[in-house]
């Protein structure tokens, strides 16, 4: 963190970040705030970026701004009045309240946390290669696992939706 | 009776009987015309053998003024402002601005070019002259249409949402200029050579959907929306194909870089549409696609849904969708050259001519298949993309990926020549890939050996044999 535009980039970034998210909040159309989701989205892959985590910013692109954005699209068209007034709900306040105390945590763990943080001769020293090689040896290796699951779970998810939009032949049917 | 020539039947195809082929127009022309043409083949010629010289004598190698790689410029550049102590910001920022200057300006003459090479070469598929009145063989066609389209009034629906209305022919065209990113014009000739250049790819792409979107659910209006509708899910269903169609090259190639999987094809003198058939054919059409061109552009399929998801956008606004349709050709066109046809590279020419060349010949080459595919297939139907991204091409990629990862796993241990993993990986790959498309179809209720032989209309009304016949050929 000493050149200066890696600097500008993280205060420009993070301002894009939270800018939009807050709007997202404050939108009152669906779909504004779906768009402002992307943004926001798009940003957090932008900070990703400048911590030289190539690949979880490609990442963040291809699942949340991608396909998750494209998921949400269909969930707000199936959703009556999308373009109407969103805003007025009473459920603002606990959200307000569970939102405040999840960012408390997580500010917390971030300052208490003890970053492995490199300067100067030491950065220029380090060998930042491929993130890509070590996420894939550990998600083969020690978060087998974890990874399994997620594909048993993912795999289930496929199953469900085939099952669910099978055409249903009535009794008698020929097939 | 039978001396006499067959007479054609109708002007068009008396037309196209007097209408000499390229080889005969020339033997026509006069003796200075030949002279002329044999002194400009020869000193091509010369010119070649001289930059063969100098190439083999090898005092090119790596300076600014070895044309073969305006990375070496970009260099030489970024060298001397390092050796006259500019702050550490400025060679960056200098070398970033060319490198985006220069996409920028290939996207940008193609947009000015495009449109009429487009519309020549289905011309001369349809047997008609397209562009040719606007300047020398209809050259400034488009700029013409460009002024046309940026003069017209622009009609902005009054029920369209004013927010997001604006947004989408801008949205739209940042994936078609971001793409451009990762692809290696020539050996050190790459704007942004990422270790994660595969991803980066499927990301880019992934990001259009959302403004297509935006664009059909913003005018207001029922065609847009539909034709929107249609083209995300066709863009969604169609990036699996994609991802898993890479899945295959990375495998084999085992990298995610674009330069290293050009490097490998150069490095083993086999391009992996040779390897790995059904993915490249995977990967060509599902970007159809997921570009929207014809064949599968039923999200903008005039004779149903006027314009598809811009039926409401006017001027240049619609002039954008139109350019972001061209410019996302010949990114597919470099995205399918550097994953299979061997990128800038064409076994050792590289060395001797520029690798941009080779990559812009290889895209061109791209483009005139996408130019011929949208002269002959028909628009499918919805249903019939759908279930051919699902049905077909999403299972056959998935044991496809299985195989080769058997085979990358072999390439990697087993210790002979490449030649001959390779050989036999590409018989194995196409035999497999054959017999599967036709078990695969069967399978599925269509009996692909049992096709008509012949086009039953074009043999009926005449078309281009008995064009050929009546020129006597």
């Amino acid at each position: 963190m000493e050149s200066p535009g890696i600097i500008l980039a993280f205060f420009a970034l993070s301002g894009l970040t939270a800018t939009s998210a807050l709007l997202v909040l404050v939108a009152r159309n669906l779909m504004h705030a779906l768009v402002f989701l992307v943004v926001s989205f798009l940003g957090m892959a932008g900070l990703f970026l400048t911590l030289s985590a190539d690949f979880i910013a490609v990442a963040q692109i291809l699942i949340y701004a991608g396909s998750i954005s494209v998921l949400m699209v269909f969930a707000v068209m199936l959703t009556p009045l999308a373009s109407r007034n969103n805003g007025s709900t009473l459920y603002v306040i606990p959200a307000l309240l569970a939102a405040g105390g999840l960012s408390n945590i997580i500010g917390f763990i971030a300052i208490d946390t003890d970053w492995d943080e490199r300067k100067g001769e030491v950065l220029a020293q380090s060998d930042f290669t491929t993130t890509v090689a070590g996420i894939g040896d550990l998600l083969l290796g020690k978060y087998i696992l974890a990874f399994e699951v997620a594909s048993v779970l993912l795999l289930f998810a496929l199953l469900g939706a085939i099952v669910l939009v099978q055409e249903r032949r009535r009794a008698g049917e020929e097939a | 009776m039978s001396e006499q020539p067959m007479r054609p039947a109708t002007p068009m195809l008396q037309q196209i009987a007097e209408h000499h082929s390229l080889l005969q127009r020339f033997m026509g022309v006069s003796k200075e015309w030949k002279g002329f043409v044999f002194l400009l083949l020869a000193g091509f010629g010369l010119a070649n053998l001289a930059i063969a010289y100098v190439v083999v004598d090898g005092r090119l190698d790596g300076h600014w003024y070895d044309i073969r790689d305006l990375g070496n410029a970009v260099a030489g550049l970024r060298g001397w402002m390092q050796d006259e102590g500019f702050h550490p910001a400025v060679p960056y920022v200098t070398t970033a601005l060319l490198g985006a200057l220069g996409i920028l300006s290939v996207v940008g003459g193609w947009l000015l070019i495009g449109s009429w090479v487009e519309r020549r070469v289905l011309a001369k598929f349809q047997i008609r002259q397209g562009p040719n009145r606007t300047g020398p063989f209809g050259l400034l066609q488009p700029i013409a249409d460009a002024v046309k389209l940026m003069q017209k009034e622009v009609v902005i629906p009054r029920a369209a949402d004013h927010f997001l209305y604006y947004a989408p022919p801008v949205i739209i065209f940042i994936p078609a200029l971001l793409g451009w990113g990762p692809v290696p014009w020539a050996e050190r000739m790459s704007f942004l050579d990422l270790n994660v250049g595969v991803l980066y790819t499927i990301a880019i792409s992934s990001l259009g959907v959302l403004g297509v979107f935006l664009a059909g659910w913003s005018s207001n209006n029922h065609y847009s929306l539909l034709g929107a509708m249609r083209t995300v899910a066709m863009m969604v269903s169609y990036e699996i194909p994609i991802s898993i169609a890479l899945l295959a090259v990375v495998l084999l190639t085992g990298s995610m870089q674009l330069s290293t999987i050009v490097a490998w094809q150069a490095n083993y003198n086999a391009w992996l549409i040779l390897l790995l058939p059904f993915a490249a054919f995977t990967f060509l059409f599902a970007s159809t696609a997921e570009i929207n061109r014809t064949p599968n552009d039923i999200g903008e399929a005039e004779s149903e849904i006027v314009a598809g998801f811009y039926t409401e956008y006017s001027g240049m606004k619609a002039g954008l969708f139109m350019g972001v349709e061209l410019g996302n050709a010949i990114l597919v066109g470099a995205m399918m050259s550097t994953f299979f046809l061997g990128g800038y590279t064409l076994f050792g020419l590289e060395t001797w001519i520029p690798g941009y060349l080779i990559l812009t010949t290889k895209i061109g080459l791209v483009y005139f298949l996408f130019v011929w595919l949208r002269g002959t297939l028909p628009r499918f139907r919805l249903d019939q993309l759908m279930g051919y991204a699902w049905k077909f091409l999403i299972p056959l990629s998935i044991a496809q990926v299985m195989l080769v990862a058997i085979e990358a796993s072999i390439f990697a241990r087993w210790d002979v020549p490449a030649i001959f993993p390779l050989v036999a990986f590409a018989l194995v790959n196409l035999g497999l890939t054959v017999e599967m498309v036709r078990r695969w179809a069967r399978a599925l209720g269509y009996a692909p050996e049992i096709m008509a032989q012949q086009p039953v209309m074009a043999t009926t009304i005449g078309g281009l044999k008995a064009a050929q016949k009546m020129r006597g050929g």
